[in-house]
């Protein structure tokens, strides 16, 4: 059974459709990558999992439990993490109260997790103290998946978690995705940078229009030469 | 308006059956207090009611075409009062015989020429002193000079209080100022606006809030120039008055006073509203960021609107104070005179300007009638409670029953809010199919 | 050094009372606005209902206290919170919940908040007829007269009993205030909702929890300022216009939705006002005699008139919004 699975969803904004009827499953330990042009609806899928967008048509199943339309807070006690692109920190609380909020449902996590969090990130060991809208883009990154890891989710969703970043920090945030992965966590994350997030994916997703145009493993998409020509720029 | 738009596609022209049913419901309610009430009653009641009219005009375009809360229309009401009084009362011969003028003349020149002190210590950074420097000498300069303009001020105002009583009226006839109240409400609204326009809405209610009662605290302590808690009255009328004519027919005239004011106010919102400047106006209120980036100036026109209604309201007031023939500072009140208001403009139907004077007098009229009401109710209750279990109930029971009335003020805001947002007859705004 | 005393007496005392009151009612207010983004009404209504409950329950127990040897209104005041309290989730829930959940501006929030003042000003008037009453039913004001060690001082510090158990509730509120918001699990929550709403739901924090906690505590809070008010002179139903423009002057100068700012606020608008009705020609005798002629002439040399009070906070807000809109601390909500 994969460990998330969604089948044909449709939804959008107001009476928009956005999505018309996209496939994707992940299993426990993969990454799956969503890429594709601007507009395509890969943002969108992944608050449709998330359920911050109603899901018209279609499910989703994770583990087999379908939990579309269910609210956010209901999907992080099942075991579902999301990472906004933007504001994905709370600014004006330090970067550990920031980590005790990901964890507010779990509340006798707290302890236990916060060591983890600042093993995958050492860095915020040391900020720990620190407003969070003080630090730099990439700590911040790192302090919103902190964050969402907290919860010990089971499936990690990251939306454009490199966006602005500097290539320094940009491919260490992709050294974190790997380890949190290895970990044996499952993550589907949206990117920009298709081809270095096509490399670390086990699945890789390349959406058009809201529909699935490829679907296959990270590398077999990177080999094809259509999906290079359309989609990674040659 | 004759002339149609090719941008702009007219909803297919329909038979106005909301609006009529709605305002023949109105003349019946009208016509019933003139059969039980009488002409001389109901003549005043509309003659307020249409005062009233033209403060709810002025606070829907605020609030309906901008979307702007003004929390403090009483101040402006108070403001127009103090105008027409000051403007139409008889010349006070014991203070201007005496040498008071002059010397108020003389704290005046005072007041002017330590504020042209002050502001030059502002510029002296011009002059090559340190910006710190120069601050600290500007505020303690304006600090010092204050302190001795204010109680020379208090001196002559002292003085003025117990030779002449207040400095009377200049004798002028009412329009004057009424047009003046207007100008000065529409002064103190720039003035508001300038501060509180570009920042979240919720300020511009606190600051209207603010003025509104410091306006009223102002009118009510300086007795030298409006005899405060004393009250100024007769106002004279425009118009012939009770004495001459008869109540009836004098308030008739008077109403008719005010329905040529208020159409005109109306035809004029009317054009302004499907000018270009009203559909700008509404479409910054609409989608502020998109008329942004068409290069609206947007707080320029905000400030227009705002203090377009500022000064409705001031003329409301000074047309309500003449025809009470009543200058009471104390008699403003935030419930009869902003929320009122409020009332009228939410439940008629804020934007749409006939709407809003379908409210303002069913509004008044439910207003007035719930007077004796709430102290009939009051009354069968305390008979009831006498009568059961012998209750013995405080003194001061009629002045707690009108309090019932602001409860149900407060009700029907929160009501009209939640089920009929857009109020009876909402504004009509065009489709394009 | 009598004018000192004076100065003490007029300035420092009854800034710190009147600094403490507004502080408490802005922390409230700015705490609403942070949480909910609106501002709120109805606060010096719901202060003038805890003072009320207060009145009540001290006039149904008068002896309560005595037992305990404290003033029976303190005794009370704990009940008055809770039912202020429940009262302002109640006006949540029926009144501001629907149109929330209708997704209105802000501003339609603001004028349902001024119709809900209305509501509970009416109803406060129809219980409470329109007279001040002292919350000392039962108990006696102390009053304490300090004669100060030096030589030459005649005029005593003067401070009563009530103003002393303000100045305890006051820093016991803040304290308590201080602990919640930054060690509890639902303090920190709520200033994570304040921060980033939907980043706070995407946590899995409920924030209908949230913002029933955040009226508990205005509540409370609402309750506590105006029982302190109406303990230091009496119970008069008919404040709440007055206390809205030094509460909201406050909680802007203070940044809004800062809670540590909005207590720095409302102690800069107390003493900002009573050093501008003090008479600063007090302080000035001492040297009447080698003063020019201009300056020794005026009496009174107050800023304003006790009667023109209320221009004072208007001033100052008039002041932030044009040079700092966000506040001395920074408010996040412009």
């Amino acid at each position: 059974m994969p460990l998330l699975d969604a089948r044909d969803v449709h939804g959008g904004y107001g009476g928009m459709n956005i999505l018309n009827g996209v496939d994707m499953a992940i299993e426990a330990d993969e990454i799956g990558v969503i890429v594709g042009p601007n507009g395509a609806g890969k943002s969108t899928m992944l608050k449709a999992v998330f359920g911050l967008l109603r899901v018209s048509q279609g499910e989703i199943l994770l583990r087999g439990e379908p939990i579309h339309n269910l609210p956010p807070n209901r999907l992080v006690q099942k075991g579902m993490g999301f990472v906004p692109q933007e504001y994905n920190v709370f600014p004006s609380l330090s970067v550990k109260e920031n980590l005790q909020m990901g964890a507010y449902l779990k509340p006798g996590n707290v302890k236990r997790m916060l060591s983890r969090v600042y093993e995958f990130f050492p860095p915020l060991k040391d900020k720990r103290h620190q407003p969070a809208g003080e630090l730099s883009g990439g700590q911040r990154q790192m302090v919103a998946m902190g964050r969402a890891l907290m919860a010990e989710p089971e499936v990690l969703l990251l939306d454009e978690p490199t966006a602005g970043l500097s290539p320094r920090y940009m491919n260490e945030i992709f050294e974190r995705v790997k380890e949190v992965n290895a970990a044996g966590v499952g993550i589907l994350m949206v990117e920009q940078n298709a081809k270095q997030a096509l490399a670390i994916a086990d699945k890789g997703f390349v959406l058009a229009a809201g529909q699935n145009r490829f679907t296959d493993t990270g590398a077999a998409l990177l080999a094809d030469p259509d999906v290079a020509k359309s989609f990674l720029g040659g | 308006m004759s002339t149609t738009r090719t941008d702009t596609v007219a909803a297919p022209r329909r038979f106005p059956l909301r609006e009529v049913v709605i305002f023949v419901a109105l003349l019946v309610a009208v016509l019933g207090v003139y059969g039980i009430m009488g002409a001389a009653y109901s003549t005043r009641m509309l003659v307020e009611a249409s005062c009233y009219a033209i403060l709810a005009l002025g606070l829907t375009i605020q609030w309906g075409y901008a979307g702007q809360f003004n929390a403090g229309v009483m101040g402006f009401v108070a403001l127009g009062g103090f105008c027409a009084m000051f403007f139409s009362v008889p010349v006070n011969e014991a203070f201007w015989d005496s040498e008071l003028p002059g010397e108020l003349a003389v704290v005046l020149g005072y007041i002017v020429g330590a504020a042209l002190v002050v502001f030059g210590a502002s510029r002296l950074d011009r002059l090559g002193v340190p910006k710190k420097l120069r601050t600290v000498i500007t505020v303690a300069l304006a600090v010092v000079l204050y302190l001795v303009v204010i109680s020379a001020f208090r001196g002559v105002a002292g003085q003025i209080e117990s030779q002449a009583g207040f400095v009377g009226g200049l004798g002028l006839p009412s329009w004057v100022g009424w047009i003046v109240g207007g100008v000065l409400a529409g002064g103190v609204g720039y003035f508001i606006g300038h501060v509180c326009l570009g920042l979240r809405s919720d300020y511009l209610a606190i600051a209207t809030i603010g003025i509104a009662e410091i306006i009223k605290a102002f009118l009510k302590n300086s007795d030298w120039l409006t005899r405060g808690t004393a009250t100024v009255s007769p106002l004279p009328w425009p118009v012939p008055g009770p004495a001459e004519v008869g109540f009836t027919l004098a308030r008739a005239l008077y109403l008719s006073v005010t329905a040529v004011l208020i159409a005109a106010i109306f035809f004029l919102l009317h054009r302004a509203y499907h000018a270009p400047w009203g559909r700008m106006i509404r479409a910054i209120r609409d989608n502020e960021i998109s008329s942004a980036a068409m290069g609206k100036n947007i707080n320029r026109r905000r400030l227009e609107i705002f203090v377009l209604g500022c000064i409705l309201m001031g003329i409301g007031g000074a047309v309500l104070a003449s025809f009470n023939s009543l200058f009471d500072p104390q008699g403003y009140l935030p419930l009869n005179h902003t929320f009122l208001v409020l009332v009228m403009v939410i439940l008629g139907g804020p934007g749409n300007n006939l709407g809003t004077i379908f409210g303002a007098v069913a509004v008044y009229i439910i207003w007035l009638m719930s007077e004796p009401l709430a102290l009939f109710l009051m009354e069968l209750a305390v008979n009831f409670g006498e009568s059961t279990f012998g209750w013995d109930a405080p003194a001061s029971l009629d002045s707690r029953a009108l309090q019932a009335r602001v409860f149900v003020i407060g009700l029907l805001i929160t009501l009209v809010l939640r089920f009929a947002p857009k109020g009876l007859l909402p504004e009509k705004t065009k489709h394009v199919d | 050094m009598n004018e000192l005393v004076f100065f003490i007496n007029n300035v420092v005392i009854a800034g710190s009372v009147a600094g403490s009151i507004y502080a408490i009612g802005a922390v409230g207010v700015t705490l609403i606005f942070s949480i909910m983004r609106f501002a709120h009404f109805a606060h010096g209504d719901m202060m003038t209902f805890g003072a009320f409950m207060v009145l009540l329950l001290t006039t149904l127990f008068p002896q309560a206290g005595a037992a305990l040897g404290v003033p029976t209104p303190l005794i009370m005041l704990p009940l008055a919170m809770a039912l202020t309290a429940l009262l302002a989730v109640g006006i949540d829930r029926t009144f501001y919940k629907p149109l929330r959940a209708h997704g209105v501006k802000p501003i339609v929030m603001v004028i349902a908040s001024l119709g809900v003042t209305l509501m509970l000003q009416g109803l406060i008037r129809l219980f409470a007829g329109t007279g001040g009453e002292s919350l000392y039913v039962d108990d006696r004001k102390e009053i304490f007269r300090i004669p100060l060690p030096i030589e030459g001082v005649r005029v005593p510090v003067v401070i009563t009993e009530p103003q002393l158990y303000l100045f305890a509730l006051t820093l016991m509120s803040v304290v308590a205030l201080h602990f919640f918001l930054s060690r509890s699990r639902l303090g920190k929550a709520m200033r994570a909702m304040s921060d980033n709403p939907d980043l706070a739901r995407a946590s899995g924090i409920n924030t209908n929890t949230i913002v029933a906690v955040t009226w508990v505590l205005a509540g409370g809070l609402a309750a506590i300022a105006g029982t302190l008010l109406s303990l230091d002179v009496t119970f008069k139903p008919d404040l709440s216009f007055f206390l809205l423009l030094p509460i909201f002057a406050a909680a802007i100068v203070g940044g809004v939705g800062h809670p540590y700012g909005a207590i720095a606020g409302g102690f800069v608008v107390g003493f900002a006002e009573t050093l501008a009705v003090f008479n600063w020609g007090i302080l000035l005798r001492p040297f009447r005699d080698s003063l020019p002629e201009w300056l020794s002439l005026p009496g009174n040399l107050a800023f304003v008139g006790t009667e023109y009070k209320i221009v004072v906070p208007f001033f100052i807000l008039v002041a932030i919004l044009v040079w700092r809109p966000t506040g001395i601390f920074k408010g996040k909500v412009i």
